[in-house]
């Protein structure tokens, strides 16, 4: 919402200066966003008179002025204005000056060999108006060598507030003025419109028609004006128009934007001699169109309120009006409009036909319905003032909403809600200087709301606009009183275990990334997703369209993009939601990492320690394991399965499982088919652990950690190599060793996998050191004997395998 | 006597030039070893008169003595001498340059810093941390927070839409985090002390905008805290969490649907430099919204609004990222640059407490 300063203080009857009033408007609400005045930028340019005139020695369309400045000195000025001649006054700019409308600074300038110190400007090169042939031509007794903008009284400051959807009221200059006025800032001047009583019905008849279905038209008032004289609008006028941003039409059509701004009620005018038979209000009707007033055609549907006549579609309702009954120079007979509308159905209509305007914004915010018929009467009083004409009476059919609202309103509600404590006359004054009427003594009061403020419902308003009045800078800071004397535990056990996994993979070298929460089409299918309840209706992009059921490919695509960089061996995670459906029970945390190229824990690419090797499914088991056992998974317990999902490699991936059925993450190399589709280069290890998954860990009665044995004896470990199948996996036979003697063996590991020379083929021989570690008393070698004898027995009959000779 | 002499020089002379221990050890075997000269010597004794004994048992035993003594002397030296090889040819290069440790390569995302940042503070003011679902439905998004059908402020979100069911409902993405909000008072009981980060989703996209983003929001329900109360907890938070002594701020009365009344909070800065700084100067900066929760939105919950009240208000997490962190773009966030993550990113054990300083 735009407006002058001049204007306000038409409304307004103030000694507050510019910066005064703009820091009120911020601290009642009314946030200035901009405070413009396009004066500034015409400080220089004075007036001055042109004293000489001749044609210009090599131009037949230039002229060679000799320019009176009124400070004593004459300037020679090049000149192509056709209007330019001895004895015109008019604005000149010197060299040095910012012209806005050409957006150049000038210069002395040599024009076909003729020297020019200076231009006379036309409107357009100010920025005044679209006027531009020729330069600007004063009245011959202005004031030579004064500061044109001085002159002109151009010095009018734009202010721009913000406004918020709930004040419509404050979509015109008088709901600004009565706000500041309340707020002490002056008086507010009431300027009623004269009520016109018109010379004679208007021919012209209306009537709401809408069946049997709700009426989106409460109420609609219109009134002849006839032998108008159409043409530009005062400069006043155009001036105040311009300074908003609208562009100037012509008079009548400037009057209703006019009044659109002044007191927040769009008007529409119809050009009398091109509506045939009466105003119909009602419904749309499939395959009516209309080309509406900013040059586009729309189509109906019985959803969408419409004014016709025997033409068909003439207008949209409270919208837009027509190209074909509008106003131009050739109007003479003139029907006004002034309405009420369906807030919701104009919101609806102008959503579903893409329109906005200055009426919709209104509209669909709600007017006063109070002001309908004194709208009309002030548009018909500026049309006889500015047009000429003879008004006839209204034609008013529907009702005016006559929503009495009277609140209970109990004056400690102020501080319950506010802190702040004023007097019951304070409040009460507040109250009634923004319109509201209060009646009653008592604690509590009855007030009742004014037709222009739809947005007070209840207390909770009222108090909102006794506090923003007397400034919420009355309110003191009051500590929130602490609830104990320290601070308890407040995070979940879900929300711990996310802060200890991200940290633990960031530990282990990993970059967080946060990627988009939606991913395309075919990642989603390509991970497990894409069903159609998770497809948006309306994505910003086809790369964002469906919610991603994987952190995989999000951050895949966000080690491409490094690649392409030139940053080939990243590592990164997040620890995010995932999606298998759309309600909240099938949203699920998860923390995924990459790892792409050689970026392996210790360090990628090459060293002189050691090159890094490709990233490989273990790489990705070991940060799986390690985000488990920091989110607090019990790790001892969990077995781990060849088998994954289709995305990753079919044999170089896994899942840790607690129990066959609980998968707590799954690892692996991605699929490379998979990666060549998605067009991004592998390889690329990834694993996802499913947070929510981890079982709650049990309650324990106590924080002790137990009594500590160790042994004094020393522990004894030996070797032992198998030759087992090729297929075999080691796991099982480290098990089968671990059973073999549960009180003795403390620890067994795996060293060394071979396959090749000595070993049969299809065969493979793994190592193992098992280490044993007595209790009681020192081992005698027979006692070793007879375990090592165990573990073979053991590991042979679970694996198929022997010992190697 | 000068046979012994001559023995004695004979040996210390190959003593002193056994250059290796097992060249000394050869000196050792040939003097001292059982058939070695000096024991030979001592086997004489044997045969001698006890004069000759008197007078060659000290000598002989006193070459021994002397002989044993220098090479183990000679032993050390030679020992010494052969460390002193070995350490000279162990020698390497310790200029050469290590492989960074992983705790130094790792980042933790500002976003998730931040929000332990905000744990922190708000943690120790006895707030938990409430959470709710991204994929929200209508009446939790708008409906329940006051939001009118049709109304103007719903066109301000621009709502992520999922396709109608049959039922004709129609799911979104949350454009604010306020909907967990109505979920947290309709699960819980007053008082309520809650914030809530979370992802939440606008179908915009600009230099300043992106389709999804993080909020959080802040939530006190009980049967007194008022504005008051509103203003003295955001003042802290912004003290503490831009780590200065002390910030002005500006509250403006101002618009949203599910508060009233409805404020908006303008942080005192200076824009001057390159990069705004918080609590110098005297800009404002619009940061947060907040107000009194409103009575439809406690209703909603089923709570009566003439007995508890409260306060809510939500700002941008990234945003304020952004403030304290100089971060001039939003939209590098969701990138995942690598460049990015390492200079604007935290590393893993800097954990933001109170005790420790937020930042360090």
């Amino acid at each position: 919402m735009k407006f002058t300063l001049s204007w306000l203080k038409d409304h307004l009857e103030t000694d507050a200066n510019l910066d005064e009033i703009v820091e009120k408007l911020t601290l009642i609400g009314l946030e200035v966003e901009e405070v413009h005045n396009p004066a500034e930028a015409l400080k220089p340019f004075t007036i001055a008179r042109v004293v000489d005139a001749r044609q210009h020695p090599n131009a037949d369309r230039l002229k060679v002025l000799t320019v009176d400045t009124g400070k004593g000195e004459e300037l020679q000025i090049v000149c192509g204005a056709p209007n330019a001649r001895a004895g015109l006054v008019g604005v000149l700019a010197r060299p040095g000056d910012y012209v806005p409308g050409i957006d150049v600074t000038l210069s002395v300038g040599k024009i076909r060999d003729v020297e020019s110190f200076g231009m006379m400007c036309s409107e357009r090169e100010l920025e005044l108006s679209d006027e531009h042939t020729g330069i600007i031509d004063l009245p011959e007794d202005a004031p030579v060598g004064v500061n044109y903008v001085d002159w002109a009284g151009l010095d009018d400051p734009v202010i721009e507030i913000g406004l918020t959807p709930n004040r419509p009221d404050c979509a015109g200059v008088h709901g600004i003025a009565r706000d500041l006025a309340a707020a002490g800032l002056g008086k507010l001047k009431e300027n009623r419109p004269p009520q016109i009583r018109g010379d004679g019905p208007c021919p012209v008849d209306v009537r709401l028609d809408f069946g049997d279905t709700p009426s989106l038209c409460p109420a609609f008032s219109l009134r002849l004006v006839k032998g108008v004289k159409n043409g530009p609008s005062p400069k006043w006028l155009q001036k105040r128009l311009i300074a908003i941003g609208l562009r100037p039409i012509n008079a009548l059509v400037d009057i209703t934007n006019y009044i659109t701004f002044d007191r927040g009620r769009p008007l529409h005018v119809f050009d009398a001699a091109k509506v045939k038979g009466d105003l119909v209000v009602r419904r749309g009707r499939e395959g009516e169109e209309l080309l509406a007033l900013n040059g586009k055609t729309y189509s109906f549907d019985d959803t969408m309120c419409v004014i016709s006549d025997d033409n068909g579609v003439e207008s949209i309702g409270g919208i837009m009006g027509g190209e074909h009954s509008g106003c131009d120079e050739t109007t003479t007979d003139v029907l006004v409009e002034s309405a009420l509308w369906d807030a919701y159905n104009i919101a609806q209509t102008g959503r579903k036909l893409g329109v906005t305007s200055d009426a919709r914004y209104r509209f669909e915010r709600g007017v006063d319905p109070n002001y309908c018929l004194p709208g009309l009467d002030q548009g018909t009083q500026m049309i006889v003032d500015l047009c000429g004409g003879t008004p006839s009476e209204h034609i008013f059919v529907g009702k005016i909403p006559n929503e009495e609202r009277v609140l209970d309103f109990p004056l400690a509600e102020v501080e319950r809600l506010s802190g702040i404590r004023l007097t019951a006359a304070e409040i009460k004054g507040i109250l009634t200087r923004l319109g509201f009427w209060v009646t009653g003594n008592g604690e509590t009061v009855k007030v009742a709301v004014p037709s222009w403020r739809p947005d007070v419902e209840g207390k909770a308003d009222l108090v909102e606009e006794v506090v923003r009045i007397a400034g919420i800078d009355q309110v003191k800071s009051t500590p929130l009183p602490r609830q104990g004397t320290v601070s308890q535990k407040v995070l979940t056990t879900g929300q711990v275990r996310r802060n200890q996994a991200r940290r633990a993979l960031a530990v282990r070298g990993m970059k967080e990334a946060v990627t988009w929460s939606f991913i395309s089409r075919e990642q989603a299918d390509a991970f497990g997703g894409g069903a159609e309840d998770l497809k948006l209706a309306n994505p910003i992009s086809s790369d964002m369209s469906d919610m991603r059921p994987s952190l995989i490919p999000g951050l895949a695509a966000a080690a491409q993009r490094n690649a392409d960089r030139g940053y080939t061996d990243v590592a990164l995670f997040e620890v995010g939601q995932i999606f298998a459906g759309d309600q909240p029970e099938h949203q699920a945390m998860v923390a995924t990492g990459v790892r792409r190229n050689t970026a392996v824990m210790t360090g990628a690419d090459r060293h002189w320690s050691g090159n890094a090797p490709q990233v490989s499914v273990f790489d990705a088991r070991a940060d799986a394991e390690a985000a488990l056992a920091a989110a607090g998974a019990p790790v001892d317990k969990l077995m781990v399965f060849a088998d994954a999902p289709s995305y990753f490699h079919p044999g170089r991936s896994g899942e840790l499982r607690l129990g066959p059925k609980t998968v707590l993450a799954r690892f692996g190399e991605l699929h490379p088919g998979l990666l060549a589709k998605l067009d991004i280069d592998g390889p690329i290890a990834a694993f996802e652990v499913f947070i929510d998954r981890i079982p709650e860990p049990k309650s324990k009665g106590t924080r002790s950690k137990g009594a500590l044995t160790i042994s004094e004896l020393m522990p004894v470990r030996r070797d032992f190599a198998f030759i087992v199948d090729e297929d075999l996996a080691a796991e099982k036979l480290i098990k089968a060793a671990r059973g073999a003697e549960k009180q003795l063996i403390a620890d067994v590991s795996l060293f060394d996998v071979y396959q090749g020379k000595g070993v049969p083929d299809g065969k493979k021989s793994l190592a193992i050191d098992v280490t044993l570690q007595p209790r009681q008393k020192t081992l005698t070698d027979e006692e070793i004997d007879a375990v090592a004898a165990k573990i073979v027995a053991s590991v042979e009959k679970a694996t198929g395998g022997s010992l190697r000779g | 006597m000068s046979e012994l002499e001559s023995l004695e020089s004979e040996i210390m002379a190959a003593i002193a030039a056994a250059e290796t221990e097992a060249q000394l050890e050869d000196v050792r075997v040939s003097a001292l070893g059982k058939k070695g000269s000096v024991s030979e010597k001592l086997k004489t004794l044997g045969k001698m008169t006890p004069e000759e004994r008197q007078v060659m048992g000290p000598a002989i035993n006193g070459l021994k003595t002397r002989v044993g003594d220098k090479i183990a002397e000679r032993k050390e030296e030679l020992g010494a001498k052969a460390l002193e090889a070995r350490l000279l040819a162990e020698r390497v290069d310790v200029t050469l340059p290590l492989r960074a440790a992983p705790a130094e390569e790792g980042r933790i995302h500002p976003v998730s810093q931040v929000i332990d940042e905000l744990t922190a503070i708000f943690a120790d003011m006895g707030f938990s941390i409430a959470e709710g679902p991204d994929i929200e439905t209508d009446y939790f998004n708008f409906t329940a927070l006051n939001f009118p059908e049709g109304h103007p402020a719903r066109d301000m979100h621009d709502t992520f839409f999922f396709d109608p069911k049959e039922d004709g409902e129609r799911m979104l993405l949350r454009t604010h985090t306020s909907p967990v909000q109505i979920r947290t008072m309709i699960d819980g009981e007053p008082p309520i002390r809650v914030i809530i980060p979370g992802r939440t989703y606008r179908c915009d996209s600009d230099q300043t905008h992106t389709p999804m983003f993080h909020q959080v929001e802040g939530l006190v329900i009980d049967k007194e805290s008022h504005i008051g109360h509103l203003k003295w907890i955001l003042e802290e938070f912004c003290k503490a969490f831009f780590e200065v002594d002390d910030v002005k701020m500006r509250f403006r009365p101002s618009f949203f649907p599910f508060t009233e009344p409805s404020m908006e909070v303008d942080i005192g800065c200076d824009r001057s430099g390159d990069e705004i700084r918080i609590g110098e100067g005297n800009d404002w900066l619009e940061i947060l919204g907040c107000g009194m929760v409103h009575p439809n939105v406690i209703r909603n919950c089923g709570l009566d609004p003439d007995v508890y009240q409260g306060f809510a208000w939500g700002l941008g997490i990234d945003r304020i990222a952004m403030l304290k962190y100089g971060m001039p773009d939003l939209r590098a966030f969701f990138d995942a640059d690598v460049r990015w993550i390492d200079h604007y990113g935290f590393r893993p054990l800097d954990l933001p407490t109170l005790f420790g300083g937020l930042t360090r």
